[in-house]
């Protein structure tokens, strides 16, 4: 059973309606948002926490267990919302569509976040390399200002609010929470150490909560249709509607918003037309953006579409940008080139994955060509053991996984290629030292 | 306080603490690169990984607090595997060219890779190459080995607070820098040197020169400055090879300041080695006898008030007490250690000592400074100040010149003016009443001009109005620039009853005149006629006017007390011996009063420094300051009045500043990358 209609959140997602206030207006956006602040604090972080809600920026972590760790009476110190639409994961491109065709979903979700964790201003950072989006998300906020949904008494709700929105760089890091704050200070971006936890000690030195864009954009309809309705969606604890990235060997790609546990082979032949050359045809699957591990066609067969499920098979839902391979695929060449992504995106700052992604993308590249030892592939595997869970932030965990997930499923295919390497060369040259 | 449990072993730690803290107080030895405990917690080496009860991954012990009731395992198989990797990962690009590096021997580095790392290299790829950056002509660097702990940036950042070092690039490509390269303005540039874990940063006079198990070590006081920073003489047979800092938490910590630390080689350069004599106008060597005889036969039979005696900034108290002594017999009360005309009043110890101590920077809240570029005359208490000011809520006001003090202070003024205004209780001198723990600092070169004994006056009388003289604070500080000039002032080597001071010593005053280490004054206004002793280690511009040289020893050639602008008395031992023929100074005075018949009363050191102690309190107790407070607040006395001219920078030129730096090349290099005077910026 699809996601009907009249269940979806993002009604404009692909852009067949101005994305303006007007239109945002008859499509259901800022519909009493007055209304809900005044229901308080309180009611909106329970609803929260009732609906299961969770984060949609990878990790699942639940959302209003997070607003609750806001500090419920200030110190002093301001709180703030920051909106994390860095989204650079190879794969992913849900948020950039909220931003330039459904930007007052998210605007009203700020609003409504903040007030729920005392927050009067509040910061989306966006990819720097989302020009257009920037531009369109910035005057959708200058819209909004201008009809007094922001700004004093926001939405007329009593509620002083202020949103900024800070383009970013271009830094793949600069996703991760902490690295995010470092640059919105005008810093380098590099994860900041945890404890203590940006909700005690965030953005400027004051209690922050940063949210991915999707998690934010889903509020207000939550809070108007109510919590149970969205856990009717998807499995307990699981639950809602998420927003789908469909790419790859596919028919048809396409972003589309569904049920939290759709089966994969459901998503995919319902909404992207299937893979190119039909179900057999498939190799695997990159279920959550590039750092979840691939999973082969046979888990693809009946795996469900949402956290625990894919974590069973010990990958995760991550982004839900699902990358199709087909058998057409050289697959360790595509692990090879996120490999080389990983060694580029890393910030430095940890040594095992400073010097780590480097030999992990060199022993990859030597993997493409066969040109290595059967024994290399341990080596490998050991690498990436070494590299995981040992360093501040989860770049190098979310670096390492899709070489662990080749290695898990797909080791006879890189022996293989060792062989054939051997076959052509029957002098083994040695490496560089 | 926190019950933690590391491997079964329970401690109690204070809340807030480090679980690297809790594994110390329990006794495990936890490696780290990154982690040093005076810079702030980066993290980032991943080398102190621990197991924590319930914790999903190892968590690094530097960072992560403790909590009550924490269960700590640090040789579980995940932490060794944790360490072995992150010790693998570190060396994969690390050159691995101990032989040839300097730090070889005493780097951390290389130490860990023997406690926690394989025995073999899994790594077969390439390895990453750093181009070598400029910082400097005393830090040679070969970044190739730089693990990217970040301990310089941090040092620069924090403690130096010339933030001018940084990484650039990402991930591998990380490199530390000055991303336009330049040479780094900090004074305290060498402890990069001593921080850096590894051989990225590595002196650049000691490279290849020596390893650290052929040298011999020996405690000593860095008497460069008066901060009397606790240093470590390297030797290697006749020859100081390198200084490098101790720590002493009241005093230095463990920094050091780059003229200590870096102009030694000015020990080997231009030295006195024989004594030397004039004859017929020009100097001729001589033999010891020779020498004193000539000095014998001058003397003889002149009046007590025609001889005279001047200390230099470098000497040790027991040669200034035994000169005093022998200016004694022969009846002469012409004796001056105030080279530079201080108006210093020695009659009362806390006229002229940094009273509040270098530690009491710790706790003072609000800090008057008078006429003293504490960056360029102290580092290292300026270092002090800043840490102190970096824990928030100290207000620095300054008279005198603008220059970057490395933390924001505010300009009152840079003349006496400004002293008048704030004794009538105006601006600034607000804030300090204000404050519980209030400081004035007083530049010893702001009372070294024609007003100075009024610009002293009146600094004690703005310390009294501002509170700052308490029974229990003693707020008053004069910040002195040499190692030998606090003690020579403590034994009173100042003119004594109708005694004449170094001005009217000058011109044919007097007809003799012994300088022991007095370089510091220009050796033209002596008279033609005046018979000049030069006793001293360097061949300076005294020694050039002299009659009679006699060699001595430099600090790091006897076994010697100085005593620090505190009034901290410490000893320093004899690293190597004195050059050539020179010798120790003590011995040489008392050497020469047996030949004259005027035996000074001590044969051994321990006889001396029995007598130092009875001539001045803080010989007797090492390595202490005078009780704090002040009970007495009579100002020192003044018969001038205040001046207008603005105060100026004491020392010239900061590397060139003594006759050891004078007499080093490497001293000289700086100051000509430098410019003879440190740059001036703004004051924030």
């Amino acid at each position: 059973m699809a996601l009907a209609d009249k269940d979806r959140i993002f009604t404009n997602l692909y852009g067949a309606q101005p994305w303006n206030l007007e239109a945002a207006r008859r499509r259901g956006n800022w519909d009493g948002t007055a209304a809900i602040i005044a229901k308080g604090r309180d009611w909106i972080v329970e609803e929260m926490k009732n609906s299961g809600l969770r984060g949609r920026g990878g990790a699942g972590f639940p959302t209003g267990m997070k607003w609750s760790f806001m500090p419920k009476q200030s110190d002093g110190r301001p709180s703030y919302l920051v909106v994390n639409c860095d989204e650079s994961e190879p794969g992913t491109c849900k948020d950039r569509d909220i931003a330039r065709h459904d930007p007052h979903t998210l605007i009203e979700g700020c609003l409504l976040a903040s007030f729920a964790m005392g927050a009067h201003a509040a910061y989306i950072y966006i990819r720097g390399e989302f020009y257009n989006e920037s531009v369109t998300l910035q005057a959708a906020i200058d819209e909004a200002y201008d009809a007094g949904l922001l700004g004093k008494n926001a939405a007329g709700s009593g509620w002083d609010f202020d949103l900024y929105l800070h383009r970013g760089a271009g830094a793949y890091i600069c996703g991760e929470e902490t690295a995010l704050i470092e640059s919105l200070e005008g810093k380098k971006g590099m994860p900041r150490l945890k404890p203590p936890f940006p909700a005690a000690v965030g953005l400027y030195g004051c209690p922050t909560t940063v949210n991915n864009v999707e998690t934010i954009a889903v509020v207000p309809t939550i809070l108007r249709r109510g919590a149970t309705w969205f856990a009717s969606f998807g499995r307990p604890k699981n639950s809602g509607t998420k927003l789908f990235c469909i790419q790859g060997h596919v028919n048809k790609p396409c972003n589309v918003e569904e049920e939290m546990s759709i089966p994969m082979r459901e998503l995919i032949e319902r909404h992207a037309g299937g893979v190119r050359g039909g179900w057999d045809n498939l190799l695997c699957v990159i279920p959550g953006g590039s750092s979840t591990p691939l999973l082969p066609k046979s888990i693809c067969d009946d795996v469900l579409m949402d956290f625990d499920a894919l974590r069973e098979h010990k990958s995760g839902l991550g982004t839900a940008a699902v990358i199709v391979m087909d058998k057409s695929t050289d697959l360790i060449k595509a692990i090879a080139r996120l490999a080389a992504f990983y060694k580029h995106e890393s910030c430095g700052q940890c040594t095992p994955c400073r010097e780590g992604m480097g030999w992990q993308k060199r022993l990859m590249d030597r993997m493409v060509e066969g040109r290595a030892e059967i024994e290399e592939i341990d080596l490998l595997e050991n690498v990436t053991r070494r590299i995981e869970g040992h360093t501040i932030c989860a770049l190098a965990d979310g670096g390492v996984w899709p070489v662990q997930g080749l290695i898990r499923h797909f080791r006879p295919l890189m022996e293989e290629r060792i062989a054939q390497y051997k076959a052509r060369h029957t002098t083994m040259p040695m490496a560089a030292e | 306080m926190a019950k933690v449990t590391v491997d079964g072993i329970e401690v109690e730690v204070p809340n807030g603490a480090t679980v690297l803290q809790a594994c110390e107080a329990a006794g495990k030895e936890i490696p780290r690169f990154c982690y040093h405990e005076r810079l702030s917690i980066a993290g980032n080496c991943r080398m102190c990984l621990v197991e924590v009860e319930r914790a999903p991954k190892p968590v690094a012990s530097c960072a992560y607090p403790v909590a009550d009731g924490m269960k700590v395992f640090t040789d579980t198989p995940v932490v060794r595997n944790a360490r072995r990797g992150v010790m693998e990962f570190l060396l994969i690009n690390h050159p691995l060219d101990c032989p040839i590096c300097d730090q070889g021997g005493e780097c951390d580095l290389q130490d860990q890779a023997m406690g926690y790392g394989m025995d073999h290299s899994r790594y077969r790829e390439e390895k990453r190459v750093v181009k070598d950056k400029y910082v400097g002509p005393l830090i040679k660097t070969i970044m190739t080995r730089c693990i990217q702990c970040t301990r310089c940036v941090r040092f620069a950042a924090e403690v130096a607070g010339t933030p001018e070092l940084g990484g650039t690039n990402r991930g591998e490509n990380m490199e530390i820098g000055t991303y336009v390269e330049k040479a780094l303005t900090s004074e305290l540039s060498g402890n990069l040197i001593d921080i850096c874990p590894v051989g990225a940063l590595t002196s650049r006079p000691y490279a290849f020169v020596s390893r650290p198990w052929e040298l011999r070590k020996t405690d000593s006081i860095d008497v460069q400055d008066a901060v009397g920073t606790a240093i470590r003489v390297d030797s290697r047979g006749p020859e100081v090879m390198r200084i490098l800092p101790r720590v002493n938490e009241a005093v230095n910590e463990e920094w050091m300041a780059d003229r200590g630390r870096f102009s030694f080689d000015g020990l080997k350069r231009k030295r006195l080695d024989r004594p030397w004599v004039r004859r017929d106008g020009k100097l001729a060597p001589a033999t010891w006898a020779e020498a004193f005889a000539a000095i014998a036969k001058k003397l003889e039979g002149l009046p007590g008030d025609r001889i005279g005696a001047i200390a230099g900034d470098l000497v040790d108290a027991e040669s200034v007490l035994a000169l005093k002594d022998l200016m004694a017999a022969y009846g002469s009360a012409n004796l001056d250690c105030r080279q530079d005309g201080a108006a210093i009043d020695a009659s009362r110890g806390d006229w002229f000592r940094f009273n509040s101590g270098i530690a009491g920077i710790d706790e003072a809240d609000a800090l008057l400074i008078i006429g003293s570029d504490v960056r360029r005359e102290a580092p290292v208490l300026n270092a002090r100040i800043r840490k102190r000011w970096s824990l928030g809520k100290l207000k620095v006001g300054v008279v005198g010149p603008k220059t970057d003090f490395t933390y924001p202070v505010k300009v009152l003024g840079e003349g006496p003016e400004t002293l008048t205004a704030l004794l009538a209780g105006q601006g600034f001198a607000e804030v300090l009443k204000d404050a519980q723990r209030p400081m004035v600092i007083l530049g010893r070169g702001a009372i070294a001009r024609p007003d100075g004994a009024a610009v002293l006056a009146t600094a004690w009388q703005i310390a009294e109005a501002v509170g700052a003289l308490k029974p229990d604070w003693h707020g008053f500080n004069m910040l002195h620039h040499f190692g030998g000039q606090v003690g020579a002032l403590e034994l009173g080597f100042v003119p004594g009853q109708g005694g004449k001071a170094l001005g009217a010593m000058m011109g044919g005053n007097i007809d003799a005149l012994w300088l022991l280490g007095a370089d510091g004054f220009d050796p033209a206004r002596i008279g033609a006629e005046t018979f000049v002793i030069y006793q001293g280690h360097h061949g300076d511009r005294a020694a050039a006017r002299a009659d009679v040289i006699l060699p001595g020893a430099a600090y790091t050639e006897k076994d010697a007390t100085y005593v620090n602008t505190e009034g901290r008395a410490q000893q320093a031992f004899l690293a190597i011996h004195p050059p050539g023929e020179a010798r120790e100074d003590w011995r040489i005075l008392r050497a020469y009063s047996e030949g004259v018949g005027k035996t000074l009363p001590y044969d051994s050191l321990a006889q001396l420094r029995a007598r130092l102690a009875q001539a001045a309190p803080c010989f007797a107790t090492l390595d202490a300051i005078p009780a704090s407070g002040c009970t007495d607040m009579t100002a020192p006395a003044s018969n001038v009045a205040l001046g207008s001219a603005p105060f100026v920078a004491a020392l010239p030129s900061y590397h060139l500043a003594d006759t050891i730096a004078r007499a080093s090349e490497v001293m000289a290099e700086c100051a000509s990358i430098y410019g003879g005077a440190a740059p001036r910026l703004a004051a924030e």
